[in-house]
């Protein structure tokens, strides 16, 4: 009984047995009862090996996990060493290669939400289901955990069951989620409206009050090269080009694209138009257009809203980028975190088909034929940057490619391919309709247009609120209803933390640039707990291929929890400072290199929540003598006095 | 033949054939940049970052870096020297790594590159992760303490053996290396002795059982030259060739 005793000693005064230990709900499957579902998915994904992540997905989707028969039968069947599956299946968080609880539950581990007191709601949850933290529980029943940012900062806290989203967790829908997993109520039996999803819209601009019909862009599209000779698609560009003006639609198309100015929306801003025209001229074989909707950075939920309400916006933004760059193919990389969304969006995609506004001869426009498919990601953060996400689309494991050469020449299968955000293809979808002059008048100079903000944390009115750019940070924040605020974090961990000396700064490529994350923090809130939450974030998705990001992410949370439990010194700030320089001059990608800007900004605008929890001396050991006995205090579920050492003079 | 394109690596021409990496160009010419991942056998992939130059005042890694004309390399700097040594304090600090015990002591890249890049410290508090052998093998030993995760074997093992013997499993801190088979154990793969990827491990994780020791510490291989030397004693000279 080494679990009841782990019980006990967790929880000290509790007497009654643990729960339904007799029942055994999930049993690992037998090499021969997994075959049958394990070929069916197979087959179903044409044998192709580039669609490891998603058939490890649906397998475990079945199976509950990834058992090493089933990885087997998978490198079989796909003909792939039995190294890669496993490889790929360890190295995304929602994936699992040891069994879970028949219940999966993934608290959402983002700042707002510990905000908003998903701490105490996971104790109680593993209290009430006999569960500790990111175990299973003894009979099997329920593994309990936190995640990266599920993208409900406006409606946390929340958490995901077995992949479906849960949001506005309260102590009372807590009690009722474990009265449904007590109960074993198949998940989706469970009422629908525990599954409610809010979109929180505030203020919406062009974009997010649009009133453009599907396939109104493509049309704008086709209907702009008919003053040229636009007989021929993109896609037969190859040899009709030779054609003078034959590819007028296109071009035309693209040109309205540059006109407009538009920047990505993903954060780094570069030039839509100046992308899709090297990738139009790069020589490939095909090309490809990809939607990155894995929207990870912490804080930050505006896809949610785009895939969910706008869905045909997005659709068509890619189907406009497709005739433009002359691409068949498209896909659309959603973060595993919006599985949810997976079966409407499909449904729409079926609802385009049938509209011919995708497929073969799009719109009745000979030669236009294009398609898009899902592509369900598996909780990776680092999948965001756009080389990873091809290695992922690829089946492999999300690791960032060495650049150059870039997705435009040699992206998905080495292919020229445009990766782009959301907010852009939709903007796109917009300027293709009313043209890239009218998308430039509005915004600032460099930056124009709108940019959706997705407002989260100390404020009243959380949700989307779409700006022109060039807002300032003062107008949103009275916009959003907050009071007394200390700091914003802008663009998520990875952009910038300011101050309230700094709220007159505006929102554009020119002062700041942003993805789309704003999170608010008032007067009550401890900015080194924030910084140390963006640490923790930044460790749990480094990719593990470059050294300083692999190890260095992980120093720095060492070095902020011995901060954090009172052992911290000048020594250790130092030690941050000497770390962040590694990352910022060696880390491999964008992740390493902004993994330490949480902290350079809290460092140096709220250097007193730090200096409040150091010791004023000049080393202190990370070692703690009493600390290390805490095990065996759990192991004999004792914390007496006598269980302690001394306290030292 | 003064057309031969070259570049400036720490204010001195060197010379490179098109397609070269500056990591290629700069040992061909005898020139030495630190280096841990990069093996002028295999495809480089630049994750250890120990190479990382300023080219044109970009920081990047040399081992993959296409040699361009007209850039300038900055290499033997104190700045980058500086972060050289921080890379391989990590790297000692993130596996468990007894040089006195250790059977490649001498023979080691890591233990070689701290002796030659002048680390006397160690620099961080170590991780002491808990990494058990695989002693499954009757003529090969995996001591997985030693993993620097610098992906040799398992590019040694796809490109010149034709086999998938290692392969890297996990994410962060927690990836680590695996081995082809289902019971993750190397008795249970097609592994040889003979194979490329048992003989380029640069430190000890893949170790010949019964050979153990042969060669005394203090006659090995960074005994008698340090790292920078024997590293430019070993590289491909396809220029000098050329010139014969």
């Amino acid at each position: 009984m080494a679990s009841l005793a782990r019980h006990g000693a967790l929880y000290p005064g509790r007497t009654s047995s643990p729960p339904g230990r007799s029942h055994i709900v999930t049993q690992p499957d037998t090499p021969d009862e997994l075959e049958p579902s394990v070929r069916r998915i197979i087959s179903r994904w044409g044998h192709d090996p580039g669609a490891l992540v998603q058939v490890l997905r649906e397998v475990q989707e079945e199976c509950g996990y990834l058992p090493g028969p089933a990885l087997t039968l998978v490198a079989r069947l796909l003909r792939i060493p039995f190294s890669r599956a496993k490889g790929v299946a360890s190295f995304y968080s929602f994936l699992s290669d040891e069994p879970l609880g028949a219940y999966r539950v993934l608290f959402s581990d983002n700042i707002t939400d510990r905000m908003a007191g998903s701490e105490p709601l996971l104790q109680a949850m593993c209290y009430r289901l006999w569960a500790e933290p990111g175990k299973v529980s003894a009979d099997g029943l329920v593994s309990v955990a936190r995640t990266s940012c599920t993208g409900m900062c406006d409606q946390g806290p929340a958490l995901l069951v077995n992949g479906r989203a849960i949001t506005s967790l309260t102590s009372e829908r807590v009690e009722r989620l474990c009265d449904l997993i007590l109960a074993r109520t198949p998940v989706a039996e469970w009422p629908a409206e525990f599954f409610a999803v809010h979109d929180n819209v505030r203020r919406a601009d062009i974009l997010l009050g649009h009133t453009q019909q599907p396939g109104d862009a493509i049309r704008a599209a086709l209907q702009r090269g008919a003053a040229g000779w636009s007989e021929h698609a993109a896609n037969e560009r190859s040899w009709r080009e030779a054609y003078v003006g034959a590819a007028q639609g296109p071009i035309a198309t693209l040109e309205e694209i540059k006109r407009s100015n538009l920047r990505g929306r993903g954060g780094a801003g570069f030039t839509t138009g100046i992308k899709w025209e090297a990738c139009r001229q790069a020589t490939g074989l095909t090309r490809y257009v990809v939607c990155n909707a894995d929207e990870g950075e912490p804080g930050t939920f505006k896809d949610r809203v785009l895939l969910t309400s706008h869905a045909d916006l997005v659709f068509d933004g890619m189907t406009v980028a497709a005739y433009a760059i002359g691409a068949s193919l498209g896909f659309l990389y959603l973060r595993g975190e919006y599985r949810y969304l997976l079966e409407p969006l499909e449904a729409t995609l079926q609802r385009r088909r049938a509209a011919n506004l995708l497929g073969n001869g799009i719109c009745g426009q000979p030669g236009f034929d294009f398609d898009i498919r899902i592509h369900v990601g598996a909780g990776s953060y680092v999948c965001g940057e756009e080389s990873a996400l091809i290695e992922s689309l690829e089946g492999k494991r999300g690791v960032p490619r060495n650049r150059p050469p870039y997705p435009v020449t040699n992206g998905y299968k080495q292919q020229p391919t445009i990766v782009n955000n959301v907010e852009t293809l939709c903007a796109a979808a917009l300027i293709a309709v009313r043209g890239g002059d009218w998308y430039r008048s509005l915004g600032t100079l460099k930056s124009s247009g709108t940019k959706i903000l997705s407002v989260a944390g100390d404020v009243a009115r959380p949700g989307l609120y779409e700006y022109p750019f060039g807002v300032t940070l003062r107008q949103v924040l009275e916009d959003c209803g907050a009071a007394d605020t200390q700091a914003i974090q802008i663009s998520g961990p990875s952009g910038v933390c300011v101050d309230a000396t700094e709220f007159g700064r505006r929102i554009a490529f020119e002062d700041l640039p942003t993805a789309g994350a704003f999170t608010v923090f008032d007067a009550s809130r401890d900015m080194f707990d924030v910084a140390r939450n963006y640490a923790q974030f930044f460790a749990h998705e480094s990719c593990g291929f470059c050294t300083p990001c692999r190890v260095g992410t992980s120093m720095l949370v060492a070095s902020m929890d011995k901060i954090h439990a009172g052992n911290g010194t000048q020594h250790d700030v130092g030690e941050i400072d000497r770390l962040n320089k590694v990352l910022l001059m060696s880390a491999h990608c964008g992740l390493g290199h902004t993994a330490c800007n949480p902290i350079l900004d809290t460092l140096k605008r709220f250097r007193p929540a730090y200096e409040r929890k150091l010791r004023s001396l000049d080393f202190a050991p990370a070692f703690d003598l009493d600390g290390a006995l805490h095990r065996a205090r759990k192991m004999t579920g004792r914390d007496d006095a006598d269980a302690h050492l001394e306290a030292q003079p | 033949m003064n057309a031969r394109p070259s570049f400036l690596l720490d204010g001195d021409e060197v010379p490179f054939e098109p397609g070269q990496t500056v990591m290629q160009a700069a040992l061909a010419a005898g020139r030495y940049i630190p280096h841990l991942c990069y093996h002028p056998e295999f495809t480089p992939h630049g994750s250890c970052k120990l190479c990382t130059a300023r080219i044109n005042g970009r920081l990047m890694a040399a081992c993959t870096t296409p040699a361009e004309t007209a850039t300038e390399v900055a290499s033997e700097t104190e700045e980058l020297n500086d972060l050289r040594r921080t890379l391989v304090q990590m790297l000692f600090a993130e596996g468990n790594h007894f040089c006195p015990s250790c059977e490649k002591s001498g023979n080691c890249v890591l233990q070689a590159l701290g002796y030659d890049l002048g680390v006397m410290t160690a620099g961080f508090r170590h991780f002491f992760p808990d990494r058990p052998v695989d002693a499954t093998h009757p003529e090969i030993l995996l001591d997985f303490n030693r993993c620097i995760l610098c992906e040799l074997c398992v590019r040694a093992a796809r490109e010149v053996d034709g086999k998938h013997v290692f392969s890297l499993a996990g994410r962060g801190l927690g990836k680590h290396l695996i081995v082809n088979a289902e019971s993750g154990r190397l008795a249970d793969t097609d592994v040889k002795v003979t194979d490329k990827a048992v003989e380029v491990c640069p430190v000890g994780v893949i170790l010949r059982k019964r050979v153990g020791f042969a060669t005394p510490i203090g006659a090995r291989r960074y005994d008698k030259s340090p790292i920078s030397a024997q590293a430019l004693a070993d590289a491909p000279r396809p220029l000098e060739r050329n010139r014969e």
